[in-house]
């Protein structure tokens, strides 16, 4: 198709008439996008509110709604103790994050600024264990856990853990670092700063961004784990992912929709203002590495 | 170890102080969970021994536990029971066990198991077999109840609590409940002139499954595994019994959509009034009285599971209290044991927390059917009820029943298939 | 950003050299101080990752190479196993169990029997998964990518999907796809969702296409925001149609991106266990080799170790191919990021 054959008014009208038509498709394909991702989450806040007498209920609006699930989650009558594995959550995802991001920082500065010998292969090692199936520790991590008695224990879950958020924290940082203004720490050194100095002065406040990025995305991938907490923690330790997938009824068989729905609304919220605020962020850091 | 140590000194130079842990006590390796050493020296020790104990049960959902224990401790100074309260998750709870069992946890003095689980410790020399010294008497218990604690003929546990099915049925609709399988099945047509479904049970592949096949088989009188605890699925009796489910399936009397179906779902069917006949635990009975969206409220009525002549065999749910082979105090917990099985303290499971008893005069006590009015049913239903398979290997066990059963439900196998398969995977289960 | 896509290990021989040839030739010195910085910067972190990884995967080969605990048929007590040399390996790759009557192909039912159907399984959903992701990420990629009012709006509601927990998702889903859930209700169907294999997987592919597209798009749009508007426009000049644009300029560009955001999905999807372990338990041909891994450890844990260790030999596997053969190379994406700026 050629443009330049009609005449320019003609032309004018059609390219508008094309932009138009273009971004009319365009708002309906975003809509369709936004109406595909957001449904279900709909679905649940429908059932997070509905009064358990009327759990199914397929009516698809706001309907006998009540606050009573969200006490039932958080009340420990039948047994459940939703705000210890809230806890437990915080407990876990927490100090994960907090160990990767301490080793993490260091590694992922070497592999971003200095050169050394084997690079590739460390890399390639990190990159290598942050797709390593969790699956494959949990065997000898149940047994070993179960001889020295530490199911049940916090550092059962946080160790497991660290194997898949560590890899992803140097990942994540070594792409951040890469694309950091590094000519500002050269000229800390020429201001006489040693190289450790010139990174605690200059460096860390620049990379604190990078850092806290990658903090959140360690977090939200330690808080959403669900395979090795399901299999390598015990009532006390227990996380909100496997809490949500076994919480109790009332009556042993019962499972209790509108209440597992409404803690799934109590864990989800957090992490979708989370991701609403630091939207930019996180893609960001999701995106670091992948593509640059 | 050799790499357990290289680890642990190179951990050393790590800041994570507790990974050091990990590899100090890393002499993991092979071996497991044998036994075979010793048992008969732990099982001998500190018999006539008195002092404190603990109590270890899963999740205390309904306060039952603590004032039995207040109680107990009330009057007994010297020997005081302190209550470990375990996970609410099943799973979670046997390995729990499993962990402080191999540890020779002496702390654990008196466990409550799963039923399913008690030939499983009873086989790997955990439990204190009640013989002799130790010795439990069983008298008034339900002889069902007692079979799911015993394992190559000795008793190593004491039934606690109880769980039979029931049939639910729409009074309105059918006058007098079938007493027979095929009876039931000749009351399909009423179902269908309200528009209704027929029958349903727990039919999805999982644990539910389990238990409703074995009742299937059970009922037509076959067995699952034999009284010398050999596999015998593969009878003329046990195809019937599993032929009747899958017929019903292919007649259409068990809607399609059981196959989906565990107990929430089937009751959730019933209480909209889409089912006539639904075979499920007695928590059903008061949630079917008193939820906003049930409308059957004072339409329903229930019975025995219906059998082959009589009244059908229901598996058993449940659980039973036992005593760990490295307890230190080993008088004392016998007497916490029937303590916690008296007739006063069954009374009290079942007004506190709806549990079945498992002494049988309790089902006609008048304040106990006044409270839970399915009582007398669901004894007849314990009376004729059949274990699941007491085996040590019962995950594998129960994996073989649903995989194959399942298969002949949906009509993948026949049925003589389905039975061959299920009588070799169970064969392969003891000897993997 | 470099637009070869080298497989890694030829490269990797060559080592810091390639790297370094922009800036900094022939400072050997300076390389061998650094190389004493980065070791001192980098160990703690092997070391922690050795602990918890190669640590593990080592134990478990050596409990792989024991064998169960046995029961005595006499005393019905349980016997440790022994060391079973290959056993475990043979037992899952052949199928083969101890079986009353000797060694035998294991029986419909048991856990052995389910290996190759669930390495089916798993690659089956992982194929059909990352193709759709792939497709759907890509289109809605394109639309993120174009200039409209709600922008920013739309790219922050994708991420709600994937910041929600899988196992609330798979709740979620399970609910819906219930009987009589809201999925039957709306489209006015009686699908079992769960009920049989083609709608049990259906179910599981929609709920990880719905989780994790997000995820893909966004990286796929990161690939397209670094295509230059100008190369477009020329394109538009020459008259290229939409399609010639898109498939001669989009995709090319956005190849490594897409490839090493591929790998990404793949491999996540390869162990796949939160969704078939809540929303079907495995049953109905979803079985995937988590879960089987998983099934294993209460059955027999030495089994269980010989089967997670194959379970990450296959992974490691396809992880290779797609490095070696496909170019989908992450770490190069990884160090090579700065250089083309």
């Amino acid at each position: 198709m050629s443009v330049a054959t009609l005449d320019p008014a003609a032309a004018k009208s059609v390219a508008r008439r094309r932009e138009r038509w273009v971004s009319s498709r365009t708002y309906v394909s975003a809509a369709v996008i936004l109406i595909w991702c957001l449904l279900p989450f709909y679905w649940m806040l429908v059932t997070a509110f509905r009064d358990v007498g009327y759990t199914f209920d397929p009516t698809p609006w706001f309907t006998h709604v009540t606050w009573d699930n969200f006490s039932t989650v958080f009340s420990t009558s039948l047994g459940n103790h939703f705000a210890q594995n809230l806890l437990n959550s915080l407990i876990v995802s927490g100090v994960t994050t907090a160990v990767a991001l301490l080793f993490g920082v260091f590694a992922a500065y070497a592999l971003a600024r200095l050169e050394f010998r084997f690079k590739f292969l460390v890399l390639g090692f990190v990159l290598g264990a942050s797709m390593f199936p969790g699956v494959a520790i949990v065997t000898p991590l149940f047994q070993l856990f179960t001889n020295i008695g530490w199911m049940g224990t916090y550092q059962a879950l946080i160790i497991p853990n660290i194997s898949f958020v560590l890899p992803l924290t140097v990942y994540t940082l070594t792409s951040f670092f890469r694309e950091m203004p590094w000519e500002l720490e050269e000229a800390a050194r020429i201001d006489g700063c040693t190289q450790g100095e010139a990174f605690r002065k200059v460096i860390m406040p620049l990379a604190a961004p990078a850092v806290f990025t990658t903090a959140i995305l360690a977090f939200i991938g330690a808080w959403n784990e669900f395979l090795i907490a399901s299999q390598l923690s015990s009532d006390a330790t227990k996380t909100v992912t496997v809490a949500i997938a076994y919480f109790a009824g009332s009556q042993p068989h019962q499972e209790p929709y509108t209440a597992v729905m409404a803690a799934g609304t109590v864990v989800t919220i957090p992490l979708v203002i989370l991701v609403l605020v630091f939207q930019r962020k996180i893609v960001a850091g999701l995106t670091a590495g992948a593509v640059k | 170890m050799k790499h357990s140590r290289k680890f642990a000194a190179l951990a050393a130079a790590s800041v994570l102080a507790m990974t050091l842990a990990a590899c100090g006590g890393g002499g993991s390796g092979g071996g497991g969970g044998g036994n075979s050493g010793g048992l008969s020296g732990d099982a001998a020790a500190n018999l006539d021994a008195r002092g404190p104990i603990t109590y270890v049960q899963g999740k205390d959902n309904s306060n039952v536990v603590r004032p039995l224990v207040d109680k107990w401790n009330a009057s007994h100074p010297n020997e005081k029971v302190t209550f470990k309260e375990q996970s609410d998750k099943a799973d979670q709870q046997h390995d729990d066990l499993v962990q402080n069992f191999q540890a020779k946890n002496a702390s654990y003095d008196v466990v409550d198991v799963d039923v399913v689980w008690t030939a499983e410790f009873a086989a790997k020399g955990w439990l204190q077999p009640l013989k002799g010294k130790t010795a439990f008497d069983t008298t008034g218990f339900l002889p069902a109840t007692v079979a799911t604690a015993t394992y190559k003929d000795t008793l190593y546990a004491a039934p606690q609590t109880s769980d039979g099915g029931i049939l639910y049925y729409r009074k309105d609709l059918v006058p007098t409940p079938p007493k027979t399988w095929d009876e039931m099945m000749g009351m399909c047509p009423i179902a269908k002139k309200n528009n209704m479904d027929c029958y349903a049970g727990q039919f999805a592949q999982y644990e539910g499954l389990t238990v409703n096949a074995a009742e299937a088989i059970n009922t037509a009188g076959g067995v699952i595994v034999g009284k010398d605890g050999k596999p015998a699925v593969n009878t003329p009796e046990a195809k019937a019994g599993l032929n009747n489910l899958v017929q019903a399936f292919k007649d259409g009397n068990i809607p399609k959509q059981a196959i989906t179906y565990q107990e929430e779902q089937g009751r959730q069917s019933f209480e909209a009034g889409k089912l006539l006949f639904l075979r499920n635990w007695p928590y059903v009975y008061n949630l079917a009285k008193t939820d906003g969206s049930s409308v059957v409220k004072d339409k329903f009525g229930i019975a025995p599971l219906p059998g082959k002549d009589g009244p059908g065999a229901s598996s058993l749910g449940g659980h039973n209290i036992a005593m760990s082979v490295y307890s230190k105090h080993k008088a004392t917990a016998m007497d916490f044991m029937k303590f916690m099985t008296s007739q006063e303290t069954e009374k009290f499971y079942a007004t506190q927390g709806s549990l079945a008893p498992v002494r049988a005069d309790l089902y006609a006590d008048a304040d106990l059917v006044k409270q839970l009015p399915y009582l007398p049913v669901l004894l007849t239903s314990i009376k004729n009820a059949v274990p699941r398979p007491v085996s040590p290997f019962y995950p594998a066990v129960t994996q073989a029943v649903q995989v194959n059963a399942y298969a002949a439900l949906k009509g993948d196998k026949t049925v003589d298939q389905a039975l061959t398969d299920m009588q070799a995977a169970l064969g392969a289960a003891g000897s993997q | 950003m470099s637009m070869q896509v080298e497989p890694q290990t030829r490269r990797g021989k060559k080592g810091t050299g390639a790297g370094l040839e922009n800036k900094e030739v022939g400072q050997d010195r300076k390389q061998k101080t650094q190389g004493k910085v980065a070791l001192l910067l980098i160990v703690p972190s092997l070391i922690v990752l050795g602990i918890v990884i190669v640590y593990p995967v080592i134990d478990a080969i050596v409990m792989s190479l024991q064998k169960d605990a046995g029961l005595d048929p006499v005393t019905g007590s349980f016997v440790a196993g022994g060391f079973a040399g290959l056993y475990n390996y043979i037992h899952w790759i052949f199928e083969q169990c101890n079986t009353p009557n000797g060694q035998a192909s294991c029986p419909a039912g048991t856990l052995g029997s389910q290996f190759w159907s669930a390495t089916g399984t798993t690659f089956l959903l992982t194929v059909i998964t990352v193709a759709l992701e792939t497709v759907i990420g890509f289109w809605m990629a394109i639309i993120m990518s174009r200039t409209f009012r709600g922008r920013s709006a739309l790219r922050a509601a994708v991420l709600v999907p994937w910041a929600i927990p899988t196992a609330v998702t798979a709740k979620l889903w399970f609910f819906i796809f219930a009987f009589d859930g809201i999925a039957n209700t709306l489209f006015h169907t009686s699908i079992l969702w769960t009920g049989s294999e083609v709608p049990a997987r259906t179910a599981i592919i929609i709920a990880d296409v719905w989780k994790t597209t997000p995820f893909m798009a966004l990286l796929i749009l990161a690939g397209l925001q670094m295509i230059p508007d100008d190369v477009y426009e020329a394109a538009k000049v020459d008259g290229a149609t939409a399609w010639q644009r898109f498939t001669q300029i989009t995709l090319p560009l956005v190849k490594p991106a897409l490839m090493v955001a591929i790998l990404f999905r793949t491999l996540d999807a390869l162990r796949m266990y939160d969704l078939p372990a809540i929303m079907t338990a495995g049953a109905n041909g979803t079985t995937t080799l988590s879960i089987l891994v998983v099934n294993q450890i209460r059955i027999g844990f030495n089994s269980a170790a010989a089967l997670s260790t194959i379970t990450f030999l296959i992974i490691f596997i396809v992880a290779f191919i797609f490095v070696r053969f496909l170019g989908a190379n992450a770490v190069e994406s990884a160090t090579n990021s700065g250089k083309a700026k």
